[in-house]
């Protein structure tokens, strides 16, 4: 377990007061000046060296993803930009870490703004998120006033910073999407190659971050990167919000190691499984958009990106949705597949047809009305849907159901004959005329 | 050049190609939907998905560049595989997605027979669709007069959408919605508003956009196909034309990348039901101040009766706007046997002079040239109006050069889909370029290819050889002629203008111009006037002439004449036509002229043997022998012979006087230009649609 003295989050349940002065006094804007005279690669290095992933999902290094930005400008200038879109079902981190940990963010953007040599940063924020807009934008106006940021501020690397709120599209969450949108166009995912570290932003090398990987990029450098990789497992190191929602007694948002068993985070954060641990169903381990796990699987099942993904699953936003015995799993799955249907862009053809195919399917086989064969032909659907598609999206919609499939195919099974030999309803007696 | 691997099969390709084109080369095809050569890369059809070795998913081979590819780790070139389980599969996937929710109405629908998902399914697709439940139901459309939308087989190609932004400039078709519930439409669906919008039908691989005045009419498979060349404009727009019978029942563009590329107007593509309507089918007399019908013999013994021994001063012949060279021929031919000097094909007066030399009113840039200017002058022309193909190649170049290339307008002001600088109305600014002291220059300075375009609203006018020579001298200005680049470049309306002008089909010595030959048939210092097409004079003018009307529908001219001799169209003809950067081509017989009607020059070698004086030749080829004789560029198909810019030179010392008039519109109504668009009751309808969008612009409709 995550010991106290170990945590970056230190009021992520907002006991105490957001703003800059008691940010300071829990350790935020400590020596920032003298972090950013390191100068950009030494900080990077030390990104690097941390071990840190990327916490949006899909666990790319995010120090190496730093190292792709250009280090001499071509006269277009480099930009970071913050992905606060957080809208993957399951997960509330870094609504949190806006709305109690603001500065945190704001320093985290400075330090990684400067360290890929970007005076430019935006962050765009979830267009739900109203309140915590308020309390970001607040602390950003704090940290303006303080001249810990702007032109010639006291840490000595000018640097904007733009708080853009969005309209609650969850596809503007997919980088390029959220480019675009920031860009005032439609929230469409753009064609890669090339990568926004080579054309992003208004054409310009832009690195897209999660808010997490960059809040606790601060931390990181003060308290070095031995310190961080020493926290979790190789290649998963540090510390990492987890959302625990769904049939748990305290649902809860909670800084751990990586690398914590499940039943551990879910017994001694989340107050336990509803009914107790034989009473878990079904485990969906990273977010909506990761392949779900039966309770089978999760007795010793450790919670980072490598151990998860030997199971086909994903650690994805660590937003763990934990089912009980009362779930109607093919239900679940049938109404995350709503989700995707509703929200994919409909630019390209495998997402926008395959979405809403998957869904209706999934629709009859909740009631049994369905034939077998559907099942492997689902299956086969959800394949030619993933990877097929401009942006994860399609992925993220397939995964679901193949979770669903790999698992719980007798839970359809028997869904299909109970239909099908269901006794018709008692016809009513009509008089002889 | 990179290397390339494409199915086992290594290739060399040039930089910078995509892999869709690159597959190309090898001879390889890849079916697509949404992607188009001259459109931006959209990517979302996944149609053309191919496996690279070392990626771990399959990619769209239009978006990805040849140069985004790595060599393998062993230093083989980049290896492609289009043939393998995986391709297949991701193909039938695709396919199998797209029919979800197209619907299997496939015997009803005018893309049938030419449609891409039809054939590509047929190529590519599975044998039966696995999807039960409901399809999507999407509400049509309302497009315009001229495109007919069937939502529900829309495939989300963006084509449409892509063409009507960037080609054509006017960004009015959009989607809204999301995922499946994406839907394309205008904004509150109102008519499209562009020149070009027929294209789209084309563009359209499915049956979601079709022709609305071709619905339901034929199957491709019925159509006889002519290639042949459009004389809406003066472009020569390459054409395609389809007919059933005697009937011409669309017409489509054709490829050509220097002209048209792939785009035609809509008054080009649709003007094809104005060529069976008001036609002239057989010979007509005056006779009690009515016309009546005659026999050819009768129509043309009147008409020799009249000229003969008539003094050759009396007699003025003028050339329309949409007749070949070959009749234009003949005409002058007749007229130079009669002894007549007054003959002119400038019906608008303009004042071009093939004696100043040919350089003076040829578009000397080209039309592909457009693609290598840097700075642009446009001289009194509306070039969206007088070459909406033309205009899109300007908006291109506009594009390519990130809207960092200077654009001047003197003349009207109008929307042209780019941004450009208004300069001033008239000579006078142009005046000022030309003596080098306007800031136009400046922007203009480092330019290395200049395009300089002159407009019929700029010369058509009293003062036209002044404003000519003027604008030569601000091309000389401009550095716009000098080796290797003539930007000096006249932008002409009418089809046989160019023709006309190579076959000096301009007053002789003592000769009258159109409108001199006007007054002196209102004064009666000349008797007979012969029309050749030509509808676009003042008729009240003609006094009390005798007027010989030979063309094809039953316009302006054939009201005021006193005998008709009934002509054939351009689609009923073998026929030379020169466009305006001198360019000849010929247009094809596609049906045949209605009733009794004739080819015209035809008709004049009929009339001269009734002279008693045959014209000599006795066939088409035989003309055209004589014809290449009096004008060799012409013979050469397809091929500009660059002119001696030197007269450019010359142009613009000789200086002249100009007035201070404004420039004035080149075009009225764009929808009807000539007796034939004239004579279609769509381009009426278009007219009226925009003008009514005019008068709503203006705030008269509250």
């Amino acid at each position: 377990m995550l010991a106290d003295k170990d945590r970056i989050f230190k009021n992520l349940y907002g006991q105490h007061d957001w703003r800059l002065e008691a940010a300071r006094a829990r350790g935020a804007w400590d020596g920032t000046k003298a972090l950013i005279e390191r100068g950009h690669d030494a900080i990077i290095e030390e990104v690097k060296a941390s071990g840190l992933r990327g916490r949006g999902g899909a666990g790319f290094p995010t120090g190496l993803k730093w190292s792709f930005m250009p280090t001499k400008s071509d006269g277009r200038p480099n930009y970071l930009v913050i992905n606060a879109d957080e809208s993957e079902p399951g997960t509330c981190k870094d609504r949190d870490i806006m709305r109690h940990d603001p500065h945190l963010l704001v320093e985290g953007a400075l330090l990684a703004a400067f360290a890929m040599r970007a005076h430019t940063s935006y962050i765009y924020i979830r267009g739900e998120f109203i309140r915590e807009r308020e309390i970001l934008q607040s602390a950003i106006d704090e940290a303006y006033e303080d001249k810990l940021i702007g032109k010639n501020n006291v840490n000595g690397w000018d640097f904007e910073l733009y708080l853009h709120h969005g309209a609650g599209a969850y596809i503007c969450g997919e980088e390029t999407a959220l480019l675009e949108s920031l860009e005032g166009k439609k929230g469409m995912p753009r064609l890669k190659p090339p990568f926004p570290a080579n054309v992003g932003l208004y054409g310009a090398p832009t690195t897209v971050n999660n808010v997490e990987s960059i809040a606790v990029v601060p931390d990181i450098l003060r308290r070095g990167a031995t310190w961080f990789a020493s926290l979790g497992k190789p290649n998963n190191t540090g510390t990492k919000l987890f959302c625990i929602s769904g049939h748990v007694n305290e649902p809860c948002t909670v800084e751990e190691e990586m690398g914590i068993e499940l039943r551990e985070l879910i017994d001694r954060h989340a107050g336990g499984v509803r009914g107790g641990w034989d009473n878990l169903y079904a485990v969906i381990p990273g977010g909506s958009s990761v392949p779900c796990l039966p309770a089978s699987l999760c007795n010793d099942l450790t919670m980072d990106f490598d151990a998860l993904r030997d199971l086909k699953t994903g650690l994805g936003t660590a937003a763990v949705i934990v089912m009980d015995k009362s779930t109607d799993i093919i239900r679940a799955i049938a109404r995350l597949s709503y989700f995707y249907k509703h929200e994919s862009c409909g630019q390209c053809t495998p997402c926008r047809e395959g979405t809403g195919w998957m869904w209706r399917v999934l629709e009859r086989m909740a009631k049994g009305q369905a034939e077998k064969g559907e099942i492997d032909m689902l299956l086969d659907v959800s394949y030619q849907v993933e990877g097929h598609t401009i942006c994860a999206l399609g992925d993220a919609a397939a995964w679901p159901v193949q979770g669903l499939i790999r698992h719980f195919r007798h839970v359809i099974e028997e869904r299909i004959d109970a239909e099908a030999t269901r006794p018709l309803a008692p016809s009513v007696p009509v008089a002889a005329e | 050049m990179p290397k390339l691997i494409i199915d086992n099969r290594e290739i060399e390709v040039p930089a910078g190609i995509t892999l869709i084109q690159a597959c190309g080369l090898a001879g390889v095809e890849i079916p697509r939907f949404c992607y188009h050569e001259r459109l931006s890369i959209a990517g979302n059809c996944r149609m053309c998905l191919v496996e690279v070795a070392g990626m771990p998913k399959p990619v769209a081979s239009c978006a990805m560049g040849v140069s985004d590819l790595r060599p393998g780790r062993d230093g083989t070139p980049p290896t492609i595989i289009t043939n393998s389980e995986r391709v297949k599969k991701a193909r039938e996937g695709v396919l199998e997605f797209l029919l979800v929710n197209h619907p299997l109405d496939c015997p009803i629908c005018d893309q049938g027979g030419e449609c891409d998902l039809q054939d590509q399914t047929m190529a590519y697709g599975f044998d039966a669709g696995r999807f039960q439940d409901n399809k999507r139901a999407v509400e049509d459309k309302y497009l315009g007069p001229l495109i007919d939308t069937f939502m529900n087989r829309c495939i989300h190609c963006t084509r449409c959408i892509r063409f009507m932004t960037e080609v054509a400039g006017v960004e009015e078709l959009g989607a809204i919605g999301r995922g499946e519930d994406m839907e394309i439409t205008t904004y509150l669906e109102h008519g499209m508003m562009s020149e070009l919008s027929g294209n789209v039908v084309d563009l359209c691989p499915v049956g979601a956009l079709t022709s609305k005045p071709y619905a339901f009419v034929a199957r491709p498979w019925e159509l006889t196909k002519t290639p042949s060349i459009d004389v809406m404009d003066a472009l020569g727009s390459n054409i395609r034309v389809d007919a059933r019978g005697r009937e011409v029942l669309r017409i489509l563009p054709r490829e050509n990348d220097a002209i048209n590329e792939e785009w035609i107007s809509d008054k080009t593509r649709h003007v094809w039901d104005g060529l069976r309507l008001q036609r002239l089918d057989q010979p007509y007399v005056r006779r009690h101040g009515r016309l009546e019908p005659t026999s050819w013999g009768d129509a043309l013994a009147i008409v020799a009766e009249g000229l003969r021994g008539l003094d050759g001063g009396k007699f003025a012949a003028i050339a329309g706007d949409l007749q070949a060279a070959e009749e234009m021929f003949a005409l002058k031919c007749l007229a130079e046997q009669l002894g007549s000097p007054h003959i002119d094909c400038r019906q608008d007066g303009a004042k071009l002079d093939p004696a100043l030399g040919r350089a003076t009113y040829l578009f000397n840039a080209t039309i592909k040239g457009i693609e290598q200017a840097d700075a642009i002058l446009i001289i009194g022309t509306n070039p969206r109006l007088e070459a909406a193909v033309l205009n899109a190649r300007i908006r291109e170049r506009w594009r390519q050069m990130q809207g960092r290339i200077p654009i001047g307008l003197i003349g009207e002001k109008a929307d042209l889909t780019y941004a450009y600088d208004y300069l001033g109305a008239g000579p006078e600014t142009l005046a000022k370029i030309a003596a080098g002291s306007h800031p136009f220059l400046e922007r203009a300075a480092g330019a290395e290819r200049p395009l300089v375009i002159i407009g019929q609203a700029a010369l058509a006018r009293p003062d036209g050889a002044g404003v000519l020579a003027l604008a030569a001298k601000a091309a000389v200005a401009l550095a716009a002629v000098k080796p290797g680049w003539n930007g000096f470049s006249v932008l002409h309306t009418a089809a046989s203008r160019v023709a006309g002008l190579d076959l000096g089909l301009v007053p002789g010595e003592g000769g009258r111009d159109v409108d001199s030959i006007l007054d002196g048939a209102s004064n009666g210092e000349i008797e007979i006037v012969y029309l050749l097409g030509a509808d676009e004079i003042e008729m009240e003018r003609l006094g009390q002439a005798f007027v010989i009307y030979q063309g094809n529908h039953g316009d302006r001219g054939a009201h005021r004449a006193d005998v008709i001799l009934p002509g054939a169209a351009y689609t009923e003809k073998d026929a030379l036509y020169v466009n305006t950067e001198g360019r000849p081509q010929m247009t094809a017989r596609a049906v045949f002229p209605p009733g009794e009607a004739r080819e015209d020059w035809k008709i004049l070698r009929a009339l001269s043997a009734k002279l008693g004086r045959p014209l000599p030749f006795d066939s088409t080829a035989e003309l055209r022998a004589k014809m290449f004789e009096a004008c060799p560029e012409l013979a050469l198909l397809d091929t500009i012979v660059p002119a001696d810019a030197g007269a450019i030179e010359r142009l613009a010392a000789s200086g002249g006087k100009t007035g201070k008039d404004r420039f004035g519109t080149g075009i009225a109504d764009f929808y009807l230009t000539n007796a034939i668009a004239r004579s279609s009751p769509l381009m009426a309808a278009l007219s009226a649609l925009h003008a009514g969008a005019k008068a709503q612009a203006t705030g008269t409709h509250g």
